[in-house]
């Protein structure tokens, strides 16, 4: 009991409060550096925990071959390939320190299969993901979004203006009103209208605000649940209920 | 017609879409790109330009291949200003996928366009490591403890321009390229706010109005995706016009790449506008019984 729940709640409690006494106390950042080189540590070894438990999870998928069992089978011959070749430097080059010895050269040292791998395998597959976003919010545009109460109004026309204020159609669109601000209320005002400067306004104000009030609720409900898990009274995140 | 349009095939969109983004790019459609006083490329520019040359620049690229369409044009951009500058540039990324993008920045774009510079006097990269908030907590009290060597491994002792640098608060400007978690919050939060160290930053589009709270302080400027670049880089080749020279234009990392991609991305707004437009005609005319 002691070791499994009082010990790493104290460790928690105690890592938790310096770190917090470093942001007040100049004098006692290097304790603070001192705990985060550990969290670093561990970070990289959580790397390794990962990666396990991919093999382990795809593993039985194939073993069992349940459903989609082949993409699991991709996944783990891919993992291993990159793996074996990204740890063992398979045809890396010297570095200018050690013209000799691949070994410390850098991981993705171009020319190098690992390097190829990046730029052949990762970069286009990972782009094309991120690309196909564009399709698919094009139709969920025509599909989903409607003007069907007054919310869904406001929402809609807040995307008109931005969609078209981020690009040269906005400029185009609203070239008749005034570019230049100049003295008077009204001119300022037409100028306001403009679209560029609609959409810069609804990012600076409204949005910016809304943000802020989300951003400081969330701030003071880490604040309270941190101290919560600090002072021991939420002890949820050691496993099962006390 | 509009029985056909209300049961349009989602194909036809995606088409439409692919289009809208492949013919600007096939045909090079370009558009001007007005920056207006006051905006933020201004106020990014102006805080690497204002710095006194050979100023200590930290170039964190945090992003990965997935986002290099929006960030990459201004990781380049920063890069060029800074090389311009003479300022001294370390960079570093807190994402594992980022490190390729810094090599290219210091061997392609520095190597080529300015090869003046040394690796070790006026550029050098920390390269990736793990930890993403504490690395940045610890970059502030001690990088040494933290890095040990360079990308290159090589003791940072033995390099000029790290052998007296003890921490980022050394940094007379930080600039963070951020796709997400770890990246500029995290540097707002646990650099730029509890050391005081400028942060200008650049991020994909979805992450801008999370960041705009944090404008002007202590986030002195913000770049949001590839308009913000545009404009960047449209301020860059109005201040120094050999940035917009031909071969480096058409280079492999251009001066100009936000600015030529934003051809698709007006067609592509376009499209989604009238998209918006089409479905809702639709919708009103159904609903005042015109089906």
């Amino acid at each position: 009991m002691i070791a499994k729940r009082t010990i790493p709640l104290l460790m928690a409690s105690a890592v938790g409060f310096l770190l917090i006494l470093t942001y007040f106390i100049p004098q006692t950042e290097q304790w603070g550096a001192d705990a985060m080189e550990m969290f670093i540590i561990l970070a990289a070894a959580a790397m390794v925990l990962g990666a396990g438990n991919l093999v382990m999870m795809n593993l039985a998928k194939v073993s069992r071959r349940s459903e989609g069992w082949g993409y699991a089978a991709i996944t783990l011959i891919a993992f291993v390939v990159v793996l074996v070749i990204g740890l063992l430097k398979i045809g890396a080059h010297g570095t200018a320190v050690s013209p000799a010895n691949a070994w410390p050269s850098n991981p993705v040292q171009e020319g190098s299969p690992f390097w190829w791998i990046y730029q052949y395998g990762l970069v286009p597959l990972t782009a094309t993901m991120f690309a196909m976003l564009a399709f698919y919010i094009a139709s969920a545009a025509f599909r989903a979004f409607r003007a069907k109460n007054v919310e869904a109004s406001l929402l809609l026309g807040t995307a008109f203006i931005v969609l078209l204020g981020q690009v040269y159609a906005g400029y185009w669109l609203t070239d008749f009103l005034p570019a230049d601000p100049g003295d008077t209320a009204w001119s300022q005002f037409l100028n306001g209208l403009r679209l560029e400067n609609l959409t810069q306004m609804i990012m600076d104000v409204p949005q910016k605000a809304g943000n802020r009030a989300i951003t400081i609720g969330i701030a003071l409900g880490i604040v309270s649940t941190s101290l919560k898990v600090l002072l021991g009274v939420d002890r949820s995140y050691l496993g099962s209920a006390d | 017609m509009l029985n056909y349009l209300r049961n349009l095939d989602r194909r036809i969109v995606f088409l439409l879409m692919g289009l809208a983004v492949a013919l600007p790019i096939l045909f090079k459609l370009s558009f001007p790109e007005p920056v207006p006083e006051g905006s933020q490329p201004y106020h990014v520019f102006d805080q690497i330009d204002n710095l006194p040359d050979g100023s200590r620049v930290l170039i964190s690229f945090d992003f990965d291949p997935g986002s290099q369409g929006e960030l990459l044009p201004m990781a380049m951009g920063f890069t060029r200003h800074c090389a311009q500058k003479h300022h001294k540039m370390y960079f570093m990324c807190l994402w594992p996928l980022g490190e390729p993008f810094v090599e290219d920045a210091m061997n392609i774009v520095i190597g080529q366009e300015y090869p003046d510079l040394i690796y070790g006097e006026d550029f050098m990269s920390f390269g990736y490591k793990p930890g993403a908030e504490a690395v940045i907590k610890n970059c502030i009290v001690d990088m040494k403890t933290l890095f040990i060597t360079d990308s290159r491994k090589t003791d940072l002792n033995k390099i000029p321009m790290t052998a007296n640098i003890k921490s980022a608060k050394a940094m007379d400007l930080i600039i963070n390229i951020s796709a997400g978690d770890p990246g500029t919050k995290q540097w707002v939060q646990y650099a730029a706010t509890p050391a005081g160290i400028p942060l200008v930053a650049g991020c994909t589009g979805v992450q801008a109005p999370l960041l705009y709270p944090y404008i002007p302080n202590p986030l002195k400027g913000l770049l949001p995706a590839i308009k913000g670049a545009a404009g960047y880089e449209q301020v860059l080749i109005a201040a120094y016009p050999e940035m917009g020279a031909a071969d480096i234009v058409d280079s492999k990392y251009s001066s100009k790449a936000a600015l030529q991609r934003m051809g698709p991305q007006f067609v592509a707004h376009l499209l989604m506008v009238s998209f918006i437009l089409l479905g809702n005609f639709i919708y009103f005319y159904d609903k005042k019984g015109g089906a």
